[in-house]
């Protein structure tokens, strides 16, 4: 069976000619939760939006394949590549705020999407949206259809989105930060919410984050990015155990404890720091673009 | 855990003002023959600058006196509002389509259509509008339509303007991007999800186009470039009564009166709209 997305070697050119994705591979098998972790900066967010098509114009991909179930998406054509897109993968995205439309209400703004992607009539969009809005535990779905963004809270507005994204059942759903603009108490509810639909509906997620904790609680595999370059990979529970890169190691020692949240709370080294400097120069000097 | 809520407003006092002016004078134009008390066009030396009807000297029938020629000011004022409104719907609505069309390409797309429809925007905004239009006029010849057309030619990039900037900051909203992984094209993201979010503002814009339609219109006519047959206009009205603004003052201030609230109501209603129409602000 093959994965449900597969990246082999992208690196990406940002305008000035520096390189913000180094090689990048990784794998998600289907059903399998995949955290993606890395500081601000590292390019998280930009392997999100080159497998989804929508990166900036500015930034080029120099090299290196994308598998959606097995179809590589560069052999397609601009509309099945689209298609391709909506119908088997959805974005959660980070900020709740801007990802609705102000000017429209709830309901028609998810069952467009149902309506566009699987063909369904109207009518059986609205109740599949119905049906996604209760599990993310609103009492009154029927309500918050006819509602205007602006009317529902941070919190709400996530759990709408959530919903929208598990709704045309994608086999894929790329989750960037999806947690981190809400406040902690609403965070461990919407990480719950997730989690248990991604459970119930079979979904593979590509989790990005920047946060361990919510690494070990969601995800099976684990990627660890610095500088656009996967200087790890591992199995959560392995990588929590036996970590086998520096940074991994700095990272891990980074994250403060619940049960002594002052104690081991350190930055990372600076001497890890400098090694991955090295390294990442080394790769660089290494490396040769395919068509340079 | 708390659920939505959910708000309505009423109409607001206003749009309640602004919009009863408006349909008030909007009606007494529309249905001028039948309103009139007067022929506007009837003079009459015998009843030559008659005062309005609490002066002494005033003469039933002739409710805000009447011009040096014996013309009625009602009746003059109620037909000129014909001219003012089809000027202020016609070149409005054209100003309107041309400039929100393009500004919205401009804003959404970006690049090279952004560059072209800027440029061209800046290349218009260095005429002075009024000698613009006089310009236009002069070269179209006077007449109902090259007015209407002046306008639009000139003011489109009042619209262009404002939505070219509010398209632009929609279109870097992630639910533009959401739409694009669902699967959806440019030009129906453009129609669908950001057009929604600027028509409040093409609303309110547009209302008040139609207020400086209006007031270009009068200046036209003042200076005898707008309508040339000797249907009464608010601007040419204007122009008569400041000749004889000492011996009857209300020819001269009567039109204004009315010139000036229907421009603010134009303006006042387009806010009002706006505000309505924003599902934010409402
Ligand atoms: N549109 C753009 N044009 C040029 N450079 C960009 C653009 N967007 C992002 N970058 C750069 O690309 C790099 C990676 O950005 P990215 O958004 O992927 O980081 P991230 O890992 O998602 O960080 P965060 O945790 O803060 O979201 C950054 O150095 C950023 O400055
Ligand atoms: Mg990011």
């Amino acid at each position: 069976m093959s994965a449900c997305l597969e990246i082999r070697s992208l690196s990406a050119l940002l305008p000035n000619g520096q390189r913000v994705l180094r090689s990048v591979s990784l794998a998600v098998q289907p059903g399998e939760v995949r955290a993606l972790v890395g500081e601000s900066g590292a390019g998280k967010t930009m392997i999100g939006k080159a497998l989804l098509g929508v990166l900036p114009k500015s930034v080029r991909i120099i090299e290196g394949e994308m598998l959606i179930e097995g179809e590589e998406l560069s052999r397609l054509d601009a509309k099945a590549r689209r298609t391709l897109i909506g119908a088997r993968t959805a974005l959660i995205p980070q900020d709740p705020l801007t990802a609705l439309n102000r000017s429209r209400r709830i309901g028609p703004q998810m069952t467009d999407r149902l309506v566009r992607i699987l063909g369904w009539s109207g009518e059986r969009a609205d109740k599949r949206i119905r049906q996604l809005l209760d599990e993310v535990q609103f009492r009154d779905p029927q309500r918050v259809l006819k509602c205007y963004p602006h009317e529902l809270s941070g919190g709400m507005r996530q759990r709408v989105l959530i919903a929208a994204a598990f709704a045309a059942e994608p086999r894929l759903i790329v989750a960037d930060e999806p947690t981190t603009a809400l406040d902690v108490t609403v965070q461990k509810q919407i990480l719950r919410l997730i989690a248990e639909l991604q459970r119930d509906h079979g979904t593979a997620i590509l989790f990005v984050t920047h946060d361990l904790g919510v690494v070990a609680k969601i995800s099976q595999k684990v990627s660890v990015l610095y500088a656009g370059k996967v200087v790890e990979e591992a199995d959560t529970a392995a990588l929590f155990a036996a970590p086998q890169h520096p940074y991994t190691r700095a990272l891990i020692a980074a994250t403060p404890r619940y049960t002594d949240p002052y104690a081991s709370l350190k930055p990372v080294d600076e001497t890890v720091l400098a090694g991955l400097t090295a390294e990442i120069a080394a790769a660089d000097k290494a490396w040769r673009p395919a068509h340079g | 855990m708390d659920e939505a809520r959910t708000s309505r407003r009423g109409l607001s006092p206003r749009l309640w003002l602004a919009g009863g002016w408006l349909i008030l004078a909007l009606a007494a134009a529309t249905f001028a023959p039948l309103i009139a008390p007067q022929d506007p066009l009837a003079q009459d030396l015998m009843l030559e600058r008659l005062p309005p009807f609490w002066l002494d000297g005033a003469e039933s029938g002739y409710w805000l006196g009447t011009d040096s020629l014996g013309r009625d000011l009602l009746s003059r004022l109620i037909f000129g509002g014909r001219i003012a409104f089809i000027v202020a719907f016609a070149a409005a609505t054209s100003a309107c389509l041309i400039g929100s069309a393009l500004g919205l390409i401009a804003g959404y797309f970006g690049g090279w259509a952004d560059r072209f429809i800027s440029r061209i925007v800046d290349i218009w905004m260095a005429f002075p509008p009024v000698l613009f239009a006089i310009l236009l006029v002069a070269v179209l010849g006077t007449g109902l339509s090259s007015v209407i057309i002046a306008i639009a030619v000139i003011d489109w990039t009042r619209f262009c303007r404002v939505i070219r900037a509010e398209a632009m900051s929609q279109a870097r909203m992630d639910y533009v991007e959401s739409a694009r992984i669902a699967g959806y094209g440019r030009i129906g993201i453009m129609l669908r999800e950001v057009l929604p979010n600027v028509l409040p503002s093409v609303v309110a814009l547009l209302s008040l186009e139609m207020g400086i339609a209006v007031i270009v219109e009068a200046i036209l006519s003042f200076v005898n470039l707008s309508i040339s047959t000797d249907d009464p206009t608010w601007g040419s009205i204007i122009a008569e009564g400041r000749l004889s603004i000492h011996q009857a003052w209300w020819v001269l201030v009567f039109p204004l009166i009315t010139l000036i609230l229907t421009v603010l109501s134009f303006s006042q209603f387009g806010e009002g709209l706006k505000a309505r129409f924003d599902p934010v602000l409402r």
